[in-house]
């Protein structure tokens, strides 16, 4: 007898589109057009903590000049505090590379500013709040400057001390260190200003000197040269590199 | 219907190398209702004199408030001066985001300038039928600001625009002097009192047909209500107006005379096709 005749159109693709061969990957590239990027998921060259706080005339910012590789020390000339204008500084941790790509977006900033010829300078509330912006924004991206910045200046003569991280979260603080230094030098530098909260820039100088050497001891990313910006009623100083006093004599005593 | 040879389009000269539509845009400011500004060293005033269409309808609001430190008042076409506010509450509004403070008034101005430019070098625009003026008070002090639809600014200690308003500029010269140490009481009343001056004799200011808005020191901007005006206008009245039957003299207002003249035909009284306020 006749037997059953076979569908007419098995396995085959939906009417207009293409068949699935099986067994191969061939099909699953056709979405890998140009429509997928990658976000930064880590960071790859990163500098440690900044150190930060407010005297009695005005901020000082403190990092070390290292760049990692993870935990390579990989360059040892990176500088991370700078002067933005005569009434800001600014000091950054993290991805070095971010780190360099938001000072060209700030330098831009500053030029525009200038051309404008209106006499009107960045202030550092200003400052502070357009890189909570700008982090908040990449953030939101899944896609976000791997950076901790901290923004120090005059805020029309009253000193200003703010800080924004990789998620956009900003607070502004008479001390703020960020990275491993806000978990072993802030209860110090805290200790230090409740005994003499007004402190003056060289006492501030000595203090900030002292975090460092601690942050050498403790942080294994951390370096033994380091700059210090101070910012006042004087204008903007940035000192360095300084050399953090070393004193090895108590490894002889570990066994 | 052209009233003019060269006047077709916005883009095109005139030999004598003006530009008539812009011209014509700077006409719609004399339409419209009086307006002034003037500033002491810590507040900015404007104070403006309001048109009602006709008995059944309100009177038309004059003064715009754009952000705390910002105010304007407008002569000339409304809805054009209504696009241009939305402009200029965007723009602070996008600062104060960015920046956490407030936009200075020179770059508010310049920004609005740059965008009214536009509109009078283009073949597929007109300009804007408006002209501002801008109190503010920022880092710099208090402002009071001009702006024309031919898109020049210009930064003022007193200015009136507005229909009969070369009366108030003759007020404001003359006592230009007195405005920079003045309290705010006195500097309000000056503006009422050049305002007053271009109103034909039988007709006075009152708390309907009055406007007023300021901003200065620790004091954001603030339109007054009413009751507020009616205390300021009864600080004026019984005064003797200056030249109150001479005024004739005074209209129409002479838009500023270009001596080397144009020997084409004389700037024409544009029909009305859109009302200004």
């Amino acid at each position: 007898m006749f037997q059953e005749a076979p569908s007419f159109w098995q396995n085959g693709p939906a009417p207009g589109s293409f068949y699935n061969f099986p067994n191969t990957t061939f099909n699953q590239l056709q979405n890998s057009a140009s429509d997928a990027f990658k976000h930064s998921q880590s960071p790859v060259t990163t500098a440690t903590s900044i150190v930060a706080l407010v005297y009695d005339a005005g901020v000082i910012i403190a990092g070390d000049i290292l760049g990692s590789y993870g935990s390579l020390a990989r360059y040892r000339n990176c500088s991370r505090v700078l002067k933005v204008n005569n009434n800001i500084i600014l000091g950054a941790g993290g991805d070095y590379g971010d780190f360099q790509y938001v000072k060209a977006l700030l330098n831009q900033k500053i030029i525009d500013e200038e051309c404008l010829d209106d006499g009107l300078k960045l202030k550092p509330k200003s400052l502070h709040c357009w890189l909570t912006r700008i982090m908040y924004n990449r953030r939101s991206k899944f896609d976000p400057f791997w950076n901790n910045f901290v923004v120090g200046g005059l805020q029309d003569g009253v000193p200003f001390l703010g800080t924004v991280d990789k998620l956009g979260t900003a607070y502004e603080d008479k001390i703020i260190c960020t990275g491993y230094g806000a978990h072993i030098v802030t209860p110090m530098i805290r200790a230090a200003l409740d005994k003499n909260p007004n402190i003056n820039k060289a006492e501030a100088k000595a203090l900030v000197l002292k975090a460092m050497e601690v942050l050498y001891y403790r942080d294994a990313r951390s370096y033994p040269k380091f700059e210090i910006a101070t910012l006042d009623q004087d204008g903007v100083e940035i000192a360095g590199p300084i050399d953090v006093s070393q004193n090895w004599e108590i490894a002889h005593f570990v066994r | 219907m052209f009233r003019n040879q060269y006047d077709s389009d916005v883009t095109v000269w005139s030999p004598q190398g003006r530009l008539h539509q812009v011209e014509y845009a700077m006409e719609a400011v004399n339409q419209g209702s009086a307006t002034v500004g003037l500033k002491s060293q810590t507040h900015a005033v404007l104070i403006a004199l309001k048109r009602a269409s006709s008995e059944l309808s309100a009177y038309q609001k004059k003064v715009i408030n754009v952000d705390d430190h910002v105010g304007i008042t407008i002569s000339g076409l409304t809805a054009d001066a209504r696009i241009l506010s939305r402009y200029m509450r965007t723009e602070c509004l996008n600062y104060k985001y960015s920046h956490d403070t407030y936009l200075p008034l020179n770059r508010l101005i310049s920004q609005l300038g740059n965008k009214m430019q536009i509109c009078t070098q283009r073949y597929d625009r007109r300009p804007y039928g408006v002209g501002l003026l801008v109190a503010g008070y920022d880092d710099q002090g208090a402002h009071i600001f001009q702006t024309c639809p031919s898109a020049n600014f210009y930064d003022c200690k007193a200015m009136s625009i507005g229909s009969r308003s070369q009366s108030a500029r003759t007020y404001l010269e003359k006592h230009l002097d007195e405005f920079k140490n003045a309290s705010l009481e006195e500097i309000i009343k000056h503006g009422l009192r050049a305002l007053r001056d271009t109103l034909p004799p039988e007709n006075d200011l009152n708390n309907k047909n009055v406007s007023i808005g300021y901003v200065g020191k620790g004091q954001s901007f603030k339109i007054l209500n009413e009751n507020e005006i009616s205390s300021f206008l009864t600080l004026i009245t019984g005064e003797e107006r200056r030249g109150a039957a001479a005024s004739a003299s005074d209209q129409p207002p002479a838009a500023r005379d270009d001596p080397s003249g144009d020997e084409g035909p004389r700037d024409p009284v544009p029909a009305v096709a859109m009302d200004t306020e």
